[in-house]
């Protein structure tokens, strides 16, 4: 079994790190951050997605792609020429570690959409290699796709999250942001494809969790050309905050609004303009609407977000100390890796923390 | 006719002193007093109860015949019943109130979910826990004015404080105080009641912001005024209970404030044709529903009532594209004041498997936000309104559950307009049995019992607001259901 | 400018010029006169309560469907389901209509409402007629100027037909009769107004018998029914 042939609920640890200056700094940090919390993985799945790491190629799409044997890669890169000018290619450079077993291959491709084909599909550049990650992992067989940002990506595995950043060389890799999961599946799935993050373009979610809302939220966003193919939450997360942001225009203040609006009751103690704005959010985009327990980080070009359900029924932190800030499951996460803080609080249920790199 | 033993007996225990009560109490004639005693008509007994919980004495049982025909696998005693009268009359059965056929309730064949350890379930009496719904359609993209702001490009819709409404009865087919008492439960509810076709009486234009009018084939009250003085117009093309037939509400009941209110002369037959004669085609139902929009200048949101066949998906496509804003399904049981007993328990399909195709179907095409769905047909407790919505409807509209909190026993006898209840009937000595308040009152009580049910299945799931419940069929498993089945529900079957 | 313009910000008169197909004009207008140069679409005059409408051309479908009041002049001819459904309020044809005109007009109280078409009419004319007064004057032919099947359904209503011979094929349901002087002197405010409204000398009208349709009620639709 593998995730998409059942829905596979899990429980979670989190973990972020983001230099508000835009300096660079190691994947070590994040790995001694996300291991704190062994305790609330149970090492079926682990991984870690990284913001500035490929500053070489920033221009151009890196696909992180699995694939199960080498006829899927086969299959894959013919239909990746059929798109792209693919400007390199490699394998992902990893570690042998007898606690991680069973990998697929694991190849990264630097592309750029063919312009005759982008032209030809009237759709912009992000539209176009989304749905090309969506026709590779949903018709070619033994292949998928799990990063397609810029100047980003993904990388994860099924083991604990530590195991799982010594083998993919996390260490190596220096970036502005990193975020870090460790599942607690409710499964045993024996599939890289069904770890987290989930990402989408340079959109990246790691999740603690199960909603409630899944199926509701699931059916709603396949009518808008997304595919559910790992039926999980955070992939279905992943999606409502692309097509919110990217397809529908919300800012990422009104995107919380409508994942985790507030009560009905609150909404009507809102002064008016507020009020609103959340009568017309949470009517318009109720299919939208996350219930259950989650905390979710979202990593996005240039900014990290953290966000609870609006019950506020996971843990979540957020610590800053100088131009760092830190945003974890639990505090210990983040003191394992910075000694003093200026300020940690807890963010309140369906209260959106959201930092961007300074300008300048 | 050949003598057949009547269906019921009325049972008189030496309790009874011949108050007379009974006989005061039975329309149909069922107690005489005779020669200084209390006598039965067997065969007059329609079985409503009316006597038995009036009789001072409780004197009274009324027990199922256990003489019965020679039946048979085949041919039942309804089968061979049916028979006898027809040979006799040369007449058309008729029927009154929902199918009572064995056919499968798929709601009986349903299973909800509850959260376990991965996720909390929710206490509903102290924590919050929403069942506000908004129907209608949605905006196909934001706009923003000049500051960035977002501007409030909703069409009208209809709020609902929980996600019932009453269906479509009219005054005629049911009496002044039930319609009193469904108006003024659905303005204490938060939700609505809904005219049906026999226009709206002048009392009645005080609970306009809950009150659905229908246009149906016959147009009977409606104008101007009766459009403008609602919270949603509803075009009735089809009803569950007799899809593709028309109405006929005879002349001879078109009297007094029935006459005012349908518009129509006393004595004149309401005949409601069987399609609409502007509706021959699905463009056409465009036109009536924007000139109805023209009427109102684009105030209220248009529901299209139609009856659940065997292409409803393609109808339903059809109606989500012709500018309406709620799409209204009844089912094949779906309840009726009069039906040829063969339509109504031979045309249609169940409304769980339309609505299943329907949601299913509009999700595919990309066009579910163009329009919320109501289902009804029958809708007989609140889990049955958990699993509709969990299937995909925003919500549901009760007709025989709401006669059934008025008093009624349903002892499908509607059409005799003689009700015992003072429900389906206008003679006034009946019609006052039924008091409008004690009516709301029971009315409100029902659904509010029935809201807080659903909100402890809503919170069992770990779900507090009903929009995460609607079209949450990963909350559903089917028992004793077949691939096919299963696969038009969406569903897994329990243990998947 | 779109008809929920005109509703809120809506002179007395209004005069459409160059009009070709839009839909709803005048719906559910009272209290104003809008005349219509061109071909207006479908819908015109819905749920009328009370404007009046004057088309200097044809026009198409549904026109004054579920009209309560007020009155629609056409010069020119009418599509199908011309008063579908009416309730009160004149709509005077100079030319033909289509089919199923004044199916299903009722009347009510103080509200009687009439079609006068100076043509002919396509069949199904007055189906399920329960009131108000169908005048077909035939003025252009000899024959009798309806279709088939007239009248079908009717329970109510009169259906007048300017004709030498009685319309055929009626249903078993329906009486015809030549009209007698009471019965013309019913409609002859409507004839006179049609007269002067299109200008026809009233004598080119008057000058041929007219036959009078009305429900048979010692022969009404019967289904009969057994209580189950």
């Amino acid at each position: 079994m593998r995730e998409g042939e059942f829905r596979n609920s899990s429980g979670c640890a989190i973990s972020g790190i983001f230099s508000l200056t835009g300096k660079k700094f190691s994947g070590e940090k994040i790995i001694r951050s996300i291991a704190v919390m062994r305790e609330r993985s149970n090492g079926l799945g682990g991984g870690f997605a990284a913001y500035g790491i490929y500053p070489e190629f920033k221009d151009f799409y890196a696909l992180h792609i699995f694939y199960d044997e080498s006829r899927a890669k086969r299959e894959c890169e013919e239909f990746l020429e059929t798109q792209f000018d693919i400007i390199n290619l490699s394998k992902i450079p990893t570690r042998k570690t007898p606690e991680i077993t069973d990998e697929p291959l694991i190849w990264r491709y630097f592309v750029a959409p063919l312009p005759s084909r982008l032209s030809d599909s009237q759709l912009d550049a992000d539209e176009f290699v989304a749905r090309s990650v969506f026709a590779i992992n949903t018709k070619i067989q033994g292949c998928h796709v799990f990063s397609s940002g810029k100047d980003m990506g993904v990388f994860k595995a099924v083991g604990y999250p530590e195991d799982v950043g010594y083998f993919y060389r996390i260490d190596e890799y220096e970036g502005y942001c990193f975020i870090a999961h460790g599942r607690y599946p409710t499964n045993t799935p024996g599939w890289w494809g069904g770890a987290h993050p989930f990402a989408l373009l340079d959109l990246s979610v790691v999740h603690n969790g199960e909603i409630s809302s899944y199926d509701a939220n699931r059916r709603a966003i396949e009518m808008y050309g997304y595919k559910c193919t790992l039926m999980t939450d955070t992939e279905v997360i992943t999606y409502i905050i692309d097509y919110l942001t990217r397809k529908v225009g919300l800012t990422l203040n009104e995107t919380c609004s409508v994942i985790a609006a507030p009560f009905w009751k609150t909404i009507k103690e809102m002064p008016k303009a507020e009020r609103e704005k959340h009568e017309y959010l949470r009517n318009v985009f109720s299919a939208q609407l996350i219930t259950g327990p989650f905390s979710i980080l979202v990593g996005f070009k240039g900014g990290l977000m953290a966000l609870n359900d609006r019950l506020k029924l996971r843990s979540m932190v957020v610590g800053e100390a100088g131009d760092t800030v830190y945003i974890a499951s639990e505090e210990s996460a983040m003191r394992a890796v910075e000694d003093s803080f200026d300020r940690v609080w807890s963010p309140r249920g369906g209260e959106a923390v959201i930092v961007r790199l300074r300008e300048g | 006719m050949p003598y057949v033993y009547n269906e019921y007996e009325i049972i008189r225990s030496p309790a009874c002193n011949s108050c007379r009560v009974c006989e005061k109490q039975c329309s149909y004639g069922a107690h005489v007093y005779r020669d200084g005693k209390m006598r039965s008509y067997d065969d007059k007994c329609v079985n409503c109860h009316r006597c038995v919980e009036l009789c001072p004495k409780r004197a009274l049982k009324i027990v199922k015949s256990n003489m019965s025909l020679r039946e048979n696998a085949n041919w039942s005693e309804a089968n061979i019943r049916e028979i006898f009268k027809q040979a006799e009359t040369g007449g058309v059965l008729l029927s009154s109130m929902g199918c009572p056929v064995k056919y499968p309730v798929y709601f009986d064949r349903l299973l909800l979910n509850a959260s376990q350890v991965t996720n909390p379930s929710i206490d509903p009496l102290r924590e919050p826990m929403e069942t506000v719904v908004y129907l209608g359609s949605r905006p196909k993209a934001i706009e923003r004015d000049g500051r960035g702001n977002l501007i409030n490009n909703l069409k009208p819709q209809l709020k609902l404080n929980i996600p019932i409404v009453f269906s479509a009865m009219s005054y005629g087919s049911i009496s002044y105080n039930a319609h009193a008492a469904l108006a003024q439960a659905a303005q204490e509810l938060g939700i609505m009641y809904n005219t049906g076709e026999g226009g709206l009486h002048d009392d009645f234009y005080k609970y306009g912001k809950n009150t659905i009018v229908q246009v149906a084939s016959g147009r009977f009250g409606v104008h101007k005024d009766y459009l403008e003085n609602s919270a949603a117009i509803e075009i009735k093309i089809g009803q569950g209970a007799k899809p593709g037939i028309g109405g006929h509400l005879p002349g001879s009941k078109i009297i007094g404030e029935i006459s005012k209110t349908r518009m129509i002369p006393e004595g004149s037959a309401a005949i409601s044709p069987a399609p609409h004669h502007d509706i021959y085609s699905i463009e056409d139902l465009r036109q009536l529903v924007l000139s109805l929009k023209e009427a109102t200048s684009y105030t209220k949101p248009i529901i299209v009532k139609v009856a659940a066949v065997h292409n409803i998906s393609a109808v339903a496509s059809g109606i989500a594209r012709s500018g309406a804003d709620i799409i209204a399904i009844d089912g094949f049981r779906g309840g009726t004041g009069a039906a040829p007993t063969r339509i109504r328990d031979n045309v249609g399909i169940p409304v769980e498997l339309a609505l299943a195709s329907v949601d299913k179907r509009l999700r595919d095409e990309g066009i579910r936000d163009n329009i919320s769905i109501i289902v009804s047909g029958s809708i007989r407790g609140s889990a049955d309104v958990v699993k509709a919505i969990a299937l995909g409807a925003d919500a549901v509209s009760i007709g025989t559950a709401a006669l059934i909190a008025l008093g009624c026993h349903v002892c499908r006898r509607c059409h005799t307009g003689k009700c015992n209840w003072g429900i389906a009937t206008q003679v006034p000595e009946l019609v006052s049995r039924l008091n409008p308040d004690r009516g709301k009152t029971r009315l409100v009580n029902l659904l509010k019992a029935w809201e807080h049910e659903i909100k402890e299945m809503m919170g069992g799931m770990g779900i507090n607001s009903i929009e995460a419940l609607r079209g949450n069929r990963l909350m559903l498993r089917g028992v004793g259901l077949n691939l096919k089945e299963l696969d038009i529900l969406g569903v897994k079957h329990a243990g998947e | 400018m779109t008809n929920y313009a005109y509703k809120l910000d809506c002179p007395e008169k209004i005069i459409i010029n160059g009009c070709l197909g839009a839909r709803y004009i005048g719906a559910g207008a009272s209290n104003k006169v809008i005349t219509i140069n061109g071909i207006p679409g479908n819908a015109l005059g819905a749920y009328l309560d009370g404007a009046e409408i004057i088309v200097n051309g044809n026009v198409q479908d549904a026109v004054g469907d579920t009209m309560n009041g007020g009155r629609i002049i056409i010069n020119g001819s009418a599509g199908d389901v011309l008063g579908y459904a009416m309730r009160g309020g004149e709509i005077f044809v100079k030319d033909n209509c289509g089919y199923r005109t004044g199916i299903h007009m009722k009347e009510y109280k103080e509200k009687r409402p009439c079609i006068v078409i100076g043509g002919s009419a396509g069949s199904f004319l007055g189906e399920y007629l329960a009131g108000g007064l169908i005048i077909v004057l035939g003025l252009n032919r000899d024959e009798p100027p309806v279709g088939n099947f007239t009248g079908t359904g009717m329970h109510g209503g009169r259906i007048f037909i300017r004709s030498e011979k009685p319309p055929k094929a009626l249903p078993a349901q329906v009486l015809c009769r030549r009209a007698t002087d009471m019965d013309l002197k019913d409609i002859h405010a409507y004839i006179s107004e049609f007269s002067r409204i299109f200008e026809i000398d009233i004598n080119d009208i008057l000058n041929k018998s007219f036959y009078v349709l009305t429900p048979n009620e010692k022969n009404p639709y019967k289904l009969l029914y057994t209580e189950n």
